[in-house]
């Protein structure tokens, strides 16, 4: 699978399109740049830094087949404007679903509370700001598709699982997209708009042998249009593999418990990093001090063949945006470097307090969210060393290929991942499947621990969400095969009961 | 917008459905006001307030049906809303057990189910600062180890749904809630991380006068952050596991996974065909409890219309009852429980009411000092749990207990087993049932589960 892109083409095509996007609620909201410049000095009227308006414009559907059926099309539309006012570290916010003058004016007076004294920043005047990003010029948007034509991707889906083998007994098969148009306007005179698709197909499933029950789920998508589902990535390859995982696991043994080598297979294993060291290197907790890796910029954090970046910048992938949820362009961002932390991930108010450069991670689930650090694609740069090599140099450890979540406490620095397929490694080889079983460790030090690295990077297909302080916003991860030499599992099979000892 | 006006756009927009074709519908609105703020370290850092309104529309076209969502409640968008929704319908499958519920079931709950708490929107912005602030003032001042917080915050919010159906349905109700909570961070001199911990506690009500007082909130997070300073891992082993009110709670909800209708009919539980065995200990008994006031499930009707009700869903270890809505109540045969829960649009799901493990007479000390040697669990972090199967793997923290006392907290370990053997080995039940959410439990001691660190 393709990895990261390491040069942005310049595209002069869609010129047209953005510009029209550029105009999408001048056009149809009728809203002017005095308008916008109205609501700004209002939102700063009592004091402030900095305020921002966030409007948007998103359409979604989604389709559900199960049983076989189309049990469910559901269409909708969600629009509003958010207004932020900012005073040193301190957030006012206030949000309206009518885009009438009054009501976004209403909202700027209530974030204006949370400065209070005289108006210090007027709003210098307001320009466009485009992005060196285009990431995702999506020419037909799944939007506007025809709802047939959505259908025949999930109803493709079903049959390809429930056909797999004979076994299995139930699928599911869902579809989801969006199309979301924003406007961010900033006091600093900044307007920054982006049209932003979101696509995904997920397959569930469950195998059934006598009395033995097991599920298995696979899925993908990315801002793309509907043409991303053909050739390798066709509904019928996401439907096997959710197939192929759940008849796999009939045969699972009891996952050994305790700790011990583990090697995880590329892609959505990158999940590791999210939970063990990208929250923790979300700039909000590191600058309160509260985070496990606060004060820790310079110091080894990972094993040398540790490359950690945070990429917002890689095309039509589901975890990349072209801008910010406060209007800055993303980037790819170096988190560690041979081992060394290097840096944290950054919103605006993160990185005026650090007096740093921001990153282009301040996001928001949508307009009623304040926005803070998020990531975006987070990934491990390849190594040197092959991927068979990695699994033959292991006596006996876990093989994980496939994960449910995850969830940290960034805190105290532990961090949690569920396999959903994992194999002992014995001597070497692949040999028994075995159950589910959640992987826990440490956030500063697991990486410390990764005693190889694969050349054989991955990014994930495109199913991540990620939640932090009640707000999704949808993120990419990316690992190469890797071994940690100590790991613990949290299976229900005691070692000394294990086929090895 | 005032009740009134809602329950007849509602009814209006059914109407219209009707009118332009469908053969049946159903209309949410739900309008609402919410309220934030964090205060760190005694200053404000966040606040936020700001009202949203939205509906959902569902229509059928005999046995097929489409929804559609919408915050834009102009006539000329619910024109809009009403053809497109009709016309996704023609392109779904006839589903046989689709459709409403029939109309001699529906009614509504007569009577104050105290759900709506005037004091909430009455509070000032001030006072409700004041909250967070003295919840925080006495978790920092609580011991000189704890010198930092994530924050401490009060939260409200205010809110009207309707639920109206062409088979004759329409009803309103008011609910409010507030809450405050607090995480302190607290630093010890344990290696690794710079041995910081953090914790939290919280109080949630519908009214501001059922709340906690802040500086017990405040105290209680303390203690909690506190008592996990020096945390370590532990050998691997296979132990009795206690679990407290919060946690303890979690595995009742999975119980709730394993029991709702729309589950069972997908074969997607490992309850799955055991209506009326044993399927837990004989001092098991599970109740689905709709009517209690104030309580955080409890509503007048489900979001079908169906009234309010309990039902026994496991009774001294026998399974008496799964939980139903309409849908898959005809998938399986039965009648609806009342247990319908949508969002906004969609169909339905299966949601609880107030789903509780009722308490036996043990306090959790007593709980505690009957352990020689195991795991008191105070957090469980991961998603680990598959209700198809049972499997069980989730991170846990906590104290170890040894000769019946809290020896030393824990932390970086498992807790692995499955539903099916934990339901059958709940050994003793604490008495310090607490409703803090729509699904509650006591402190809960179970036999033996796989505890792996080292």
């Amino acid at each position: 699978m393709a990895g990261p892109r390491h040069n942005m083409p310049t595209r002069k095509g869609p010129q047209k399109a953005m510009a029209e996007n550029d105009r999408f609620f001048f056009d149809r909201y009728g809203l002017t740049t005095a308008d916008l410049e109205r609501y700004l000095t209002q939102a700063l009227s009592d004091g402030g830094d900095y305020a921002d308006l966030y409007f948007e414009h998103t359409t979604s559907s989604s389709l559900l087949v199960d049983e076989s059926l189309v049990k469910t099309a559901l269409e909708g539309i969600s629009m509003g404007c958010g207004v932020r006012v900012v005073a040193g570290d301190q957030t006012g916010y206030a949000y309206t679903d009518d885009l009438a003058p009054e009501k976004i004016l209403k909202a700027a007076k209530i974030a204006a509370r949370i400065a209070s004294g005289p108006a210090t920043i007027s709003t210098v005047g307001l320009s466009t700001l485009h992005s060196p990003n285009n990431l995702y010029p999506v020419a037909a948007p799944s939007t506007d598709r025809a709802l047939r034509d959505k259908l025949e991707l999930v109803r493709r889906a079903d049959a390809a699982a429930r056909g797999y083998d004979p076994r299995i007994a139930q699928a599911r098969v869902g579809y989801a997209d969006q199309v979301r148009h924003v406007l961010l306007a900033g006091s600093d005179g900044r307007i920054v708009t982006d049209f932003q698709p979101l696509v995904r197909l997920n397959v569930f499933v469950i195998a059934q042998e006598n009395e033995k029950r097991q599920t298995g789920s696979h899925g993908g998508g990315g801002r793309v249009g509907l043409e991303f589902f053909q050739g390798e990535k066709d509904p019928e390859h996401f439907a096997r593999e959710a197939a192929r995982q759940a008849i796999v696991q009939l045969d699972a043994k009891d996952a050994p418990a305790g700790e011990m080598e583990v090697v995880l297979g590329p892609g959505w294993p990158g999940i590791l990093l999210h939970e063990a060291i990208g929250h923790g290197l979300e700039a909000d907790f590191n600058r309160k001090g509260i985070s496990a890796f606060s004060g820790r910029i310079g110091k080894p954090v990972a094993s040398e063949l540790c490359t950690v970046v945070d990429d917002g910048t890689i095309p039509a992938r589901r975890g990349s945006l072209n801008v910010d949820d406060e209007g800055q362009p993303t980037q790819k961002t170096v988190l560690i470097e041979n081992g060394i932390l290097r840096g944290y991930i950054q919103d605006k108010v993160s990185a005026e307090q650090m007096k740093t450069t921001r990153t282009g991670n301040g996001r928001r689930e949508s307009y009623e969210h304040i926005p803070m650090p998020r990531m975006t694609n987070t990934y491990m740069l390849a190594g040197q060393d092959d991927p068979e090599e990695i699994i033959r140099s292991v006596r006996r450890g876990l093989y994980a290929v496939h994960f449910g979540g995850g969830q940290v406490d960034i805190t105290s620095g532990k961090f949690v991942f569920s396999a959903s397929e994992a194999y002992l490694i014995e001597d070497g080889k692949i040999t028994a499947p075995v159950r589910g079983a959640t992987l826990i460790g440490d956030g500063p030090t697991v990486l410390t621990n990764v005693t190889a690295v694969g050349n054989d990077l991955e990014l994930d297909p495109g199913i991540g969400t990620c939640g932090k302080d009640g707000q999704s916003v949808p993120v990419g991860v990316g690992i190469p095969t890797i071994k940690i030499s100590r790991l613990t599992v949290g299976g229900t099979a005691p070692r000394a009961l294990q086929s090895f000892t | 917008m005032a009740e009134l006006n809602l329950e007849q756009l509602a009814k209006d927009l059914v109407d219209r459905a009707v009118q332009s074709g469908a053969t049946a519908a159903d209309v949410v609105v739900h309008e609402g006001e919410e309220f934030s703020t964090t205060l760190r370290l005694g200053k404000i850092e966040k606040l936020k307030e700001a009202a949203a309104k939205a509906l959902g529309l569902r229509v059928f076209d005999g046995k097929r049906s489409a929804s559609a969502f919408s915050s834009d409640f102009s006539p000329a968008s619910l024109k809009t809303l009403v053809a497109r929704t009709i016309a996704m319908a023609h392109e779904t499958s006839e589903d046989p057990a689709s459709g409403l519920p029939e109309s001699p079931l529906l009614g509504q709950h007569q009577g104050d189910l105290k759900l709506y708490s005037s004091d909430v929107a009455a509070l000032g912005t001030e006072e409700r600062i004041g909250y967070a602030r003295r919840a925080e003032e006495a978790a920092l001042g609580a011991d000189p180890r704890i010198q930092n917080s994530e924050g401490a915050s009060f939260e409200s919010s205010v809110g009207t749904r309707v639920y109206a159906s062409s088979a004759g349905f329409v009803g309103s109700y008011r609910s409010s809630y507030c809450a405050v909570y607090v995480v302190p961070i607290a630093r010890g001199n344990g290696s690794g991380g710079g041995g910081m911990q953090r914790d939290f506690w919280y109080s949630v009500a519908r009214g501001v006068a059922g709340l906690e007082p802040p500086e017990e909130v405040g105290r209680k997070a303390a203690e909690r952050v506190l008592r996990r300073l020096g945390a370590r891992k532990v050998p691997t082993s296979h132990v009795p596991v206690i679990f407290d009110t919060e946690t303890a709670s979690s595995l009742v909800g999975h119980v709730f996974g394993a029991v709702r209708g729309d589950a069972i009919y997908r074969n997607a539980s490992f309850l799955t065909g055991k209506l009326g065995q044993p399927v837990a200990g004989e001092n098991v008994t599970i109740l689905d409890d709709g009517l209690r006031p104030g309580g955080f499930g409890t509503r007048p009707f489900d979001d079908e219309g169906i009234p309010s009700s309990s039902t026994p869903v496991i009774e001294r270890g026998v399974l008496k009852n799964y939980l139903l809505d309409s849908y898959s109540a005809r998938k399986l045969n039965m009648k609806t429980t009342g247990n319908a829960a949508r969002g906004l649009a969609g169909p339905p799901g299966v949601g609880p009411k107030n789903f509780y493990l009722s308490p036996g007479t043990h306090s959790a000390e007593e709980m505690i000092r009957s352990v020689k040697e195991g795991f008191y669990v105070t957090e469980l972090i991961g998603f680990g749990v598959n209700v198809v199967t049972g499997d069980y793997s989730r991170g846990a923290a906590g104290m170890w207990i040894e000769n019946g006392e809290l020896a030393y907290p824990v932390e970086e370990v498992t807790i692995a087993g499955n539903l099916r053997d934990i339901l059958n080995n709940i050994e003793i039940i604490g008495q310090d049932l607490e409703f803090r959410r729509a699904i509650a439990s006591p402190t809960l001691l179970v036999g033996g589960l796989t505890v792996a660190g080292a």
